[in-house]
């Protein structure tokens, strides 16, 4: 095989320096995106820094009611957290609907907000893929891009989605992403967390080059809300989002006091509406307003050729997960 | 026991071995010294190789050589032909030239001391090309240099003045797109030459072809050549026929002077191992007024490959699934630039009942008519393709009992008019077909001293319960409980036995196997009574043998005694039984598929709900794995019908969704409740057990059940596989122009 250094770091600190600032250097977690593209060729580490022993599999409720989930904290055991399950049901049916047990078995916290893209035009090693080399061009555009290309937050760079289930909950939920450097720890709103293609697609995220995730933070959750994830997809099971919907939501009587909703399948990047939840704020919860706020969501959306679809889709999952958690 | 055995429903005897992963697969064999193959794949789909540049390559750790067509040693083409036991479906020798036809073609092998140092080298392998305009897809196909003519024509009457004349008419096409095998068994070869021997374990359903194939290959006698391929992680048709990966394993292990092992990656599953072709199916229908057909056309071209021709038959069974005078079945092919295609589970019917099914549908509304009427009213009593009766048809009887036991009464016939809650529900319907074959075969039966029975023949188990259906025959003659047999299949050294294929298998195998059975049996009775036997007084017709037992007139033995006095080690059976008898009557299966689909235009979801299929194949050796084989080829037929489609770049041909993330079939969670009723008519004209074969028929129908029952839920006909969600929404908005 391609043959790399290999560290296995024993704490943050030592994993980070072990690390350094090499651009073709990676953390190795479940390993469930890192082996995939190690085999096919397409990521080629040079040093992979192992940290399995770091101790991060804890998730702890804060005393100011946010709930802290250490990276290597599995997607299973997140999943099936009693807290997480009352308190974020959105978050553990996001888990659920995305992979296959074996791999939440493996998959991590961390390692999945760093997932890759699913572009089989990045995945192929040949066609041209600014992620993968950047200047180089965007095949999905004009290509076959039915599946994983999303509509929101393009750039003629790049249309690839996030593939990830679990930031879209997280991405509704609000949270944090605290990260260790060289010179010590620091925090990333999750919103900004995700970078959009724009002229770097090649620039998926915001951490610095040595940079480690040890926890996300998930904000404190909203009193008397309701929420779940809606996956909407080909097949029933195993397959990316073609638009997903997380969605809280919090009544007074009939009338919507708070709301959140974020989708995936559809953008390039976990997607947030704030302006949607604020068009929902005080509205009474109808099919009208459910339709106006998916309009809201949808309103920027570019059609490719093979994913136009996506926009009336997205803007179902949104209106039916509503229309479900204020049932 | 010989009376329940047949027809029973033993549990597999392989069972545990597979699911204890005892069973060992090609690439389960480690000969002493192995090297690894990994091929370097074309990443263009058309033009020539200019230059390999190895340098970096073979500095790679342990690189031992690497193949390319410069470098490659010189062998010959196979005849390939199917009677002579040699055929391939891709001819073309790997290496041959430095002509690329397809993306994902081997342009060249490393060689190495282990996968990862041969993959990693692979990697290396800088390949230059000179490219040229790639022909993406049957359209382009068409338009670039139209068609040739293909196999499997007929026509009888006169089509087209009839359809011009009748009462109701339609003229549809249809179109079905790549599909890919996917067996969860990836493509293997372990190849090891000891002096001029070849011995090969493959993933194959069909060792003797391959050894054939082989023969010619590296033109050597068949004699020096063994395979072997005793399991086999499905093939679905994909392993009939053997690929180019064999022939590098082959000659690599020739030239490095040890065995070398090649395993097809995933991605090239999807270029260099077949696939069910594109096809474009235009079909003309027409009845009287009473909704009788009096017209019948379909014609169709599929994609085929620039190296061969491979024709889809896509209407091998409209030319007698229905009473019609007046018939034309036509099949053309046009090349594109993919790898060469090959038999997928129900080769032709598969597609070619998507498009008849669904057009019957449309005729049967047309003409005003409820479609299982309509198919009752025009099924064929007889096969007027080749004038011949049919040995036995119960296809009337099958559908009325899935209709009855599916609720087909209860179905209001308007689209739209069924609705549950947020679901829209559609019955749909469709008939299922698939010619039942049988071909030569021999087989061995030893009854050995210790007891057992051990059987040997060189078909294969694919997973479909070959292994415990020719155990079932054996106990069945002999009266030996199913753990005392020991069955021996997928090896070239046995008994020459059947390609495992075309639904043949069973109907081909156990009359040889039976036979073999009665003449150990014989054999054992002329020990018995022989001068030193224990019946030497008694002549063999007078002997009876019941449940290992030998008796006469109230005096029994255990055969393995009597064996035993005489220090014999075994009672030996041979048998050669032939093939079907074709001048008589007409084989085929029959059935028919009942499907309910759910779609949910809040969020755009379509799903498969209930399935009630029956299925006429004669009688069922085993209920367990027939009903195993109906259930898992209506999923495979969901899959075709929902989802199933290889989806390649029109720019450049190359296939975008190669892996088992992106192509889809169907998983455990979009399985309905299946309910398969097996009819039971024993086909005794075809063989003694009265079974035609059921591996393929259930896929046969299916996409059209779905198709049918999806225009009954929503109104829209959709005539282009897979129906996806995306053909059935309202309101896409027109895309963004490149």
């Amino acid at each position: 095989m391609r043959e790399f250094d290999y560290a296995r770091a024993d704490s943050a600190r030592q994993a980070v320096s072990s690390h350094g600032t090499n651009e073709q250097a990676a953390y190795l977690a479940g390993g469930t995106t890192l082996l995939d593209l190690v085999k096919i060729d397409i990521m080629r580490p040079e040093q992979v820094v192992d940290i399995n022993r770091l101790d991060l599999n804890e998730i702890e409720t804060l005393n100011d009611g946010r709930t802290r989930i250490g990276a290597l904290v599995t997607n299973t055991a997140l999943a099936r957290d009693e807290r997480i399950t009352r308190d974020y049901a959105v978050l553990s049916e996001a888990l659920l609907s995305g992979a296959s047990t074996q791999l939440r078995n493996k998959a991590t916290t961390a390692g999945n907000v760093m997932q890759r893209v699913r572009c089989p035009y990045f995945r192929d090693g040949v066609s041209p893929c600014n992620k993968r080399e950047p200047g180089s061009g965007c095949a999905a555009i004009g290509g076959y891009n039915r599946s994983v290309h999303a509509v929101l937050g393009t750039s003629d760079k790049c249309i690839a989605t996030h593939p990830s289930d679990m930031c879209v909950a997280m991405a509704a939920i609000g949270a944090t992403v605290q990260v260790q450097g060289p010179e010590g720890e620091r925090e990333i709103d999750f919103l900004d967390f995700h970078l959009l293609p724009g002229d770097t697609p090649w620039k998926e995220h915001a951490l610095k080059e040595n940079e480690l995730i040890t926890h996300v933070t998930l904000d404190a959750p909203i009193q008397g809300s309701r929420s779940g994830y809606l996956k909407l997809r080909d097949r029933e099971s195993y397959q990316f989002a073609l638009a997903s919907s997380a969605v809280i939501v919090a009544l007074e009587g009939n009338t919507i006091r708070e709301a959140r909703i974020a989708l995936g399948g559809v953008g390039t990047k976990p997607w947030r509406v704030k302006e949607a939840e604020q068009a929902l704020k005080g509205q009474p919860a109808n099919e009208q307003s459910f339709q106006k706020a998916a309009d809201i969501v949808m309103r920027d959306a570019t059609p490719y050729e093979h994913n136009a679809f996506k926009i009336p889709l997205g803007k179902q999952a949104v209106i039916r997960n509503l229309t479900t958690q204020t049932a | 026991m010989s009376d329940s055995i047949i027809g029973a429903g033993p549990r597999r005897i392989d069972g545990r071995l597979k699911v204890s992963g005892a069973a060992p697969y090609a690439a389960d064999h480690y000969p002493d010294n192995m090297a690894y193959g990994y091929g370097v794949f074309s990443t263009i789909a058309s033009g020539r190789v200019t230059n390999i540049d190895l340098s970096e390559a073979r500095r790679s750790p342990g690189v031992i050589d690497i193949f390319h067509h410069g470098h490659f040693p010189s062998l010959y083409h196979t005849p390939s032909s199917m009677m002579q036991g040699n055929k391939v479906e891709e001819t073309r020798l790997p290496f041959e030239d430095d002509r690329v036809y397809y993306e994902g073609q081997f342009v060249a092998l490393v060689v190495a001391d282990s996968l990862e140092n041969a993959r990693a080298a692979a990697y290396k392998v800088k390949v230059s090309y000179d490219e040229e305009k790639a022909i993406a897809n049957l359209d382009q196909g068409v338009k670039a240099h139209g068609t040739q003519k293909g196999k499997g024509n007929h026509s009888r009457g006169n089509p087209g003045a009839s359809f011009e004349s009748a009462a109701h008419s339609i003229d549809y096409t249809y179109a079905t797109p790549v599909e890919t095998h996917n067996p969860m068994e990836m493509h293997a070869t372990v190849a090891s030459w000891r002096g001029d021997r070849l011995h090969v374990y493959e993933s194959s359903q069909g060792v003797l072809q391959e050894k054939g194939a082989l023969a010619k290959i590296f033109g050597i006698a068949p004699n020096q050549i063994e395979v072997e391929s005793p399991f086999i992680g499905s093939g679905f048709g994909s392993k009939l026929w053997m690929w180019p990966h064999a022939v590098t394993a082959a000659a690599a292990s020739r030239e490095t002077g040890r065995p070398v092992q090649v395993v097809v990656p995933r991605q090239q599953m999807f270029t260099t191992t077949g696939h069910r072709p594109e096809t474009r199916q235009r079909l003309r229908l027409a009845t009287d007024n009473q909704g009788r057909l009096v017209s019948v056309r379909h014609e169709s071209i599929n994609a085929t490959s620039f190296t061969d021709q491979y024709v889809e038959t896509c209407g091998s069974v409209t030319k007698s699934l229905y009473s019609c005078d007046n018939v034309l079945v036509s099949h053309e092919t046009t090349r594109v630039n993919r790898g060469t295609p090959t038999s997928m589970r129900a080769p032709g019917a598969a597609p070619g009942l998507f498009a008849l099914e669904s057009a019957i549908d449309e005729m049967a509304i047309e003409a005003g008519i409820d479609p299982v009427e309509f198919r009752l009213n025009n099924y064929a009593d007889r096969d007027e393709s080749q004038d011949l009766p049919f040995s036995s048809n119960h296809i009337k009887d099958a559908t009325r009992q899935a209709a009855e036991k599916f609720g087909w009464s209860k179905r209001t016939p308007e689209p739209g008019s069924m609705r549950e809650g947020n679901e829209f529900v559609g019955y749909g319907m469709a008939a299922c077909n698939w010619e039942a074959m049988r071909f030569p075969c021999d087989a061995r039966v030893s009854l050995r001293a210790d007891g057992t029975a051990y059987v040997t023949c060189a078909t294969q188990d694919i997973g479909t319960g070959t292994y415990t259906i020719v155990a079932q025959a054996v106990s069945d003659v002999t009266g030996l409980p199913l753990e005392r047999i020991t069955v021996k299949l997928g090896d070239t050294s046995y008994p020459e036995g059947p390609l495992s294929g075309g639904s043949w298998t069973t109907a081909t195998t156990l009359p040889a196997v039976a036979e073999a059975s009665r003449k150990a049996i014989e054999q054992l009775k002329s020990h018995a009574t022989s001068g030193q036997g224990a019946f030497s007084d008694v002549a063999a017709e007078d002997l009876s043998f019941e449940n290992g037992q030998l008796s006469h007139n109230g005096r029994a033995m255990d055969y393995t005694e009597v064996l035993g006095a005489q220090r014999l080690a075994s009672a030996d059976g041979e048998a050669h039984t032939g093939g079907a008898d074709t001048s008589k009557y007409s084989f085929r299966s029959f059935g028919a598929h009942f499907v309910e689909v759910r779609w949910d235009p809040g969020i755009s979801n379509l799903r498969v709900s209930r399935v009630v299929s029956a299925i006429d194949v004669g009688r069922a050796i085993n209920t367990l794995t027939a009903r195993n084989q109906v259930e898992g080829a209506v999923v495979m037929g969901l899959g075709m019908a929902h989802f199933e489609a290889t989806d390649y770049d029109h720019r450049n041909a190359r296939p975008v969704n190669n892996n088992y993330a992106e192509y889809l079939v169907a998983t455990h969670a979009d399985q309905p409740e299946i309910d398969v009723i097996l009819l039971d008519n024993p086909d005794y004209e075809f063989n003694e057990y009265g079974a035609r074969g059921i591996g393929e028929i259930g896929i046969t129908g299916m996409a059209a059940a779905v198709a049918n029952a999806v225009y009954h839920a929503t109104g829209k006909r959709i005539r282009e596989l897979p129906i996806s969600k995306d053909k059935l929404m309202e309101g896409i908005p027109e895309p963004q122009r490149a």
